[in-house]
């Protein structure tokens, strides 16, 4: 009897301080870190009054993940913004998530185009080849598919690639993290890390244009690269990110999926700009700023070519200009003046003044760039020289319409260690 | 006086059933399992039953085409459950299936792979065929001939050879394809579409071996031998029946089937391979073929059942809510719980303490007494006559049962009491 009652009150009491413990996080600190505003660029949008939508009239979308994956939940929000915007109904709208880059992709784009969607989306580079079949099999339904390569080599009237200059984000997000730097005082040599997911051209267009962002604010820094292997492995990148605290980098960036960067660096205490989406509201004191790719304005773009009967372009490239490039507000870390600099910087990129791969800003093996060959139609080999002259500067033409959407950079330049590769096996 | 304590009630194997009423007694929980995952449903979207039906049965039969694959489906599962159903008759425990058709998979993906485009068409599909029957049987063979020469586990055996297939697959994929994303896609030497369509193909194929089997197994001196080498291994020696060659030709037999599923997968179905082709269903096979008690016939409804909850809540969970993409697999485990669950009633069944047993006897001749009443009332609107006796004899022979036992208890004074709520 005794023995009971004494468990009854420890489980009482268990109950109780488990009750506290959740209240007292759910607390919201309202004199913590705020987040700073960053105006919105202003995005010149397209005449989209005039679309008139049929009631049979439905968009299909495929993702490889459901809304956990923070890459999944921005292509399925950014719908549900548009959704909202053209007054579409629930029934119109056909989100089919956790479909595996397989089989599984080609029967629910069958699926879809069945069930009456005009157009299907699919978000995953694996999904390419089913996407494709799916074109093939449905000539009257139009197929786009994010972050493919194959659009302009298989030449089907109703098959398209998108992507965006995302590079352009992540050259904004490192020049916000070299005024953080400078704030600092880290300006003699400092060292930066980056975790990424795996050695491909997204991937490196992605770290190299984060750390030209840094140097045109910090010239003497050097940034340290380590791959997970993984889109998405919360331990391996909450261990890569503190090896690389360990070996000495005084801010991270991070190009994988889940929150184990961003968490490692608060827990550390080392600045961190984030991918995708912000991380404000778990990492208050840590987080400075975060570039994503917004798909509303493809969205937007297919929807009305298809809508008005006319061809969707093979490739569509989101920018700064037409509000495929966004950065997020900026985290309480950020250094003062941010704002007004990366207003500054975006306008020159939107105007095309400044280039991001500038061959002048960059050297590989202590030379700088005069051609390079690319491997544009996804064969895995380089064969398109993709250096560009315009006026007096010469540089990388990254995500360039005439070649594909896609990122094709993948040049090890000068200041970038890479601590190992990963290409998938 | 020692008090002997005897448990409230026990189990015993309950082995006289009308076969019949087992598999009304598994339809009935089909039907409670379905309503339970719609209950989940309702509480989860928060919308009415209407709105799981809708969806449900759209994603079912919603298109010609899911009807199709809905069929399509159950055929290749059922497929691969035929396949492995011989070694299970046999007690040869192949839990394999997976990595068998794996290689199947793989032998048709490397013919495809290396003549595809360069000769005909059906030169590809021809040795494509050959090559998976080819990689299925060497996988399922090598586990027979250790059992037989070694007497070696094969349950441990072929599980993990489920995981070097799977290698073996990614190594194939990694040395041919240039690109990083673990699959391998065909576009020449595969099975397209048959009169218009690109199911009906399989769908005949399995019915047609469904058949077969069900023919090898019930009359074949095969079907008779490996029944005999699974019940009793001793009377197999005494009666001639040589063991170990049984034993391999059963897993030859096995190979030979999961090899064409691995064909219809990548060559007909896929067109394209990597290491999820088969994507579980070798395991799936094995709960089929147990559920459908090794009888092809039975072992196609299972294989129906469950294609139809796996589809159907794969289409609600993308419905106008998102459920996630677990969703599924969370109906799909309600739908085994309860079917696995059933089994066990079905084989087993309580035996209660005696003074238990007198008052459920009770209990039931009450109810049975307000049934028989109900009818009586209802027989009597009906056709003005009175079937009195009839519902009475049943009554005074419930109560006179039940009596006989409480007469051992004095404890429950109970006679009366039914007499009196009967009305006597």
């Amino acid at each position: 009897m005794k023995k009971k009652v004494i468990a009854i009150v420890l489980a009482i009491a268990l109950i109780a301080a488990i009750t506290v413990g959740l209240v007292a996080c759910n607390k919201k600190a309202n004199n913590g870190p705020q987040e700073v505003e960053l105006p919105g660029y202003n995005v010149v949008e397209p005449d989209y009054s005039d679309l008139q939508f049929p009631a049979d009239f439905k968009v299909g979308l495929i993702t490889l993940h459901d809304k956990n994956s923070t890459y999944d939940a921005n292509f399925i929000n950014a719908l549900q913004s548009v959704k909202a915007q053209f007054g579409l109904s629930d029934s119109q709208v056909i989100v089919r998530s956790g479909i595996d880059e397989a089989e599984a992709c080609y029967n629910t784009a069958l699926e879809l185009a069945d069930a009456g969607c005009k157009v299907v989306f699919a978000d995953s580079f694996g999904h390419e080849p089913f996407m494709i079949r799916a074109a093939q099999a449905r000539p009257n339904v139009q197929f786009c598919h994010a972050t493919g390569t194959q659009a302009h080599v298989v030449n089907l009237p109703n098959y398209a690639n998108a992507f965006a200059s995302i590079y352009e984000g992540r050259y904004l997000a490192g020049v916000a993290a070299g005024l953080k730097l400078q704030a600092m005082g880290k300006t003699n040599a400092p060292k930066i890390g980056y975790i990424g997911a795996f050695t491909y051209a997204e991937v490196m267009s992605g770290y190299t244009s984060f750390y030209l962002g840094v140097k045109s604010i910090v010239p003497s820094v050097t940034m340290e690269v380590t791959f997970t292997g993984s889109w998405y492995d919360e331990t391996a990148e909450n261990n890569a990110a503190k090896n690389l605290i360990n070996r000495g980098c005084v801010l991270i960036s991070q190009h994988a999926d889940s929150w184990g960067a961003p968490n490692a660096c608060e827990e550390a205490g080392v600045p961190n700009v984030s991918y995708n989406g912000s991380t404000f509201e778990s990492c208050p004191d840590t987080f400075i700023v975060s570039s994503r790719i917004d798909w509303a304005p493809y969205y937007k773009y297919v929807i009305a070519k298809v809508l008005r009967g006319e061809a969707v372009a093979k490739d569509w490239n989101g920018t700064i200009a037409n509000g495929g490039v966004k950065l997020t507000n900026l985290g309480a870390a950020a250094a003062d003046g941010t704002v007004a600099k990366l207003v500054e910087v975006r306008n020159q990129l939107a105007l095309g003044t400044l280039k991001v791969f500038n061959c002048a800003n960059f050297t590989v093996n202590n030379e700088h760039l005069t051609s390079y060959l690319a491997d544009i139609n996804g064969d895995f080999v380089g064969e398109t020289n993709v250096i560009d002259t315009v006026g007096s500067v010469t540089f990388f033409n990254e995500s360039d319409l005439a070649r594909r959407s896609a990122p094709y950079f993948d040049a090890e330049i000068d200041g970038i260690t890479l601590l190992d590769r990963n290409y998938g096996d | 006086m020692t008090k002997i304590h005897e448990p409230l009630f026990h189990l015993a194997k309950n082995s006289n059933v009308n076969p019949r009423r087992k598999w009304a007694l598994r339809g009935i929980v089909f039907v409670i399992s379905f309503f339970v995952c719609a209950i989940v449903s309702v509480g989860l979207t928060g919308k009415g039953m209407d709105y799981f039906f809708k969806y449900f049965f759209e994603g079912l039969f919603g298109s010609e085409r899911n009807a199709w694959n809905l069929f399509h489906e159950t055929a290749i599962l059922l497929l691969i459950a035929l396949a492995v159903t011989p070694c299970f008759k046999m007690k040869f425990w192949n839990i394999g299936g997976e990595g068998q058709v794996l290689m199947g998979c793989l032998g048709c993906a490397v013919a495809i792979n290396f003549m595809g485009g360069k000769v005909s068409d059906a030169a590809t599909i021809i040795v494509s065929i050959i090559l998976a029957i080819a990689f299925s049987t060497v996988w399922a063979v090598i586990p027979a001939l250790f059992k037989a020469k070694w007497n070696t586990n094969e349950t441990l055996l072929t599980l993990m050879m489920n995981y070097i297939a799977v290698c073996l697959v990614n190594f194939f994929i990694k040395s041919v394809a240039t690109s990083g994303t673990g699959i391998l896609v065909f576009s020449n030497g595969v099975v397209g579409s048959i009169f218009g369509n690109e199911f009906v193909l399989k769908i005949i194929v399995v019915a047609v071996l469904t058949t077969l089997m069900a023919i090898y197994l019930k009359f074949s001196k095969h079907g008779y031998e490996l029944t005999v080498v699974g019940e009793s291994p001793n009377t197999a020696k005494y009666v001639g029946i040589k063991t170990k060659a049984v034993i391999i030709r059963t897993l030859v037999l096995c190979g030979v089937l999961c090899g064409i599923a691995g064909f219809l997968l990548i060559s007909a179905t896929n067109h394209s391979i990597n290491d999820t082709s088969v994507g579980g269903r070798g395991f799936v096979g094995v709960l089929i073929s147990w559920l459908g008690q090794f009888n092809p016939i039975f072992m196609a409804i299972m294989s129906f059942l469950v294609v139809f909850i796996e589809r159907g809540s794969n289409a609600l969970a993308n419905g106008g809510i998102s459920l996630g993409e677990s969703y599924p697999s969370i109906m799909t485990g309600i739908f085994f719980f309860f079917i696995i669950a059933v089994e066990f009633f079905v084989n087993y069944k309580f035996v209660f303490r005696e003074d238990l047993q007198a008052k459920i006897d009770l209990c039931t001749a009450k109810i049975k007494g307000v049934f028989s009443k109900k009818k009586q009332v209802e027989e009597i609107e009906n056709s003005n006559k009175a079937s009195d006796s009839v519902s009475e004899e049943i009554v005074e022979e419930a109560v006179e049962e039940s009596a006989v036992t409480v007469e051992e208890n004095e404890e429950i004074p109970s006679t009366e009491d039914v007499e009196e709520k009967e009305g006597k």
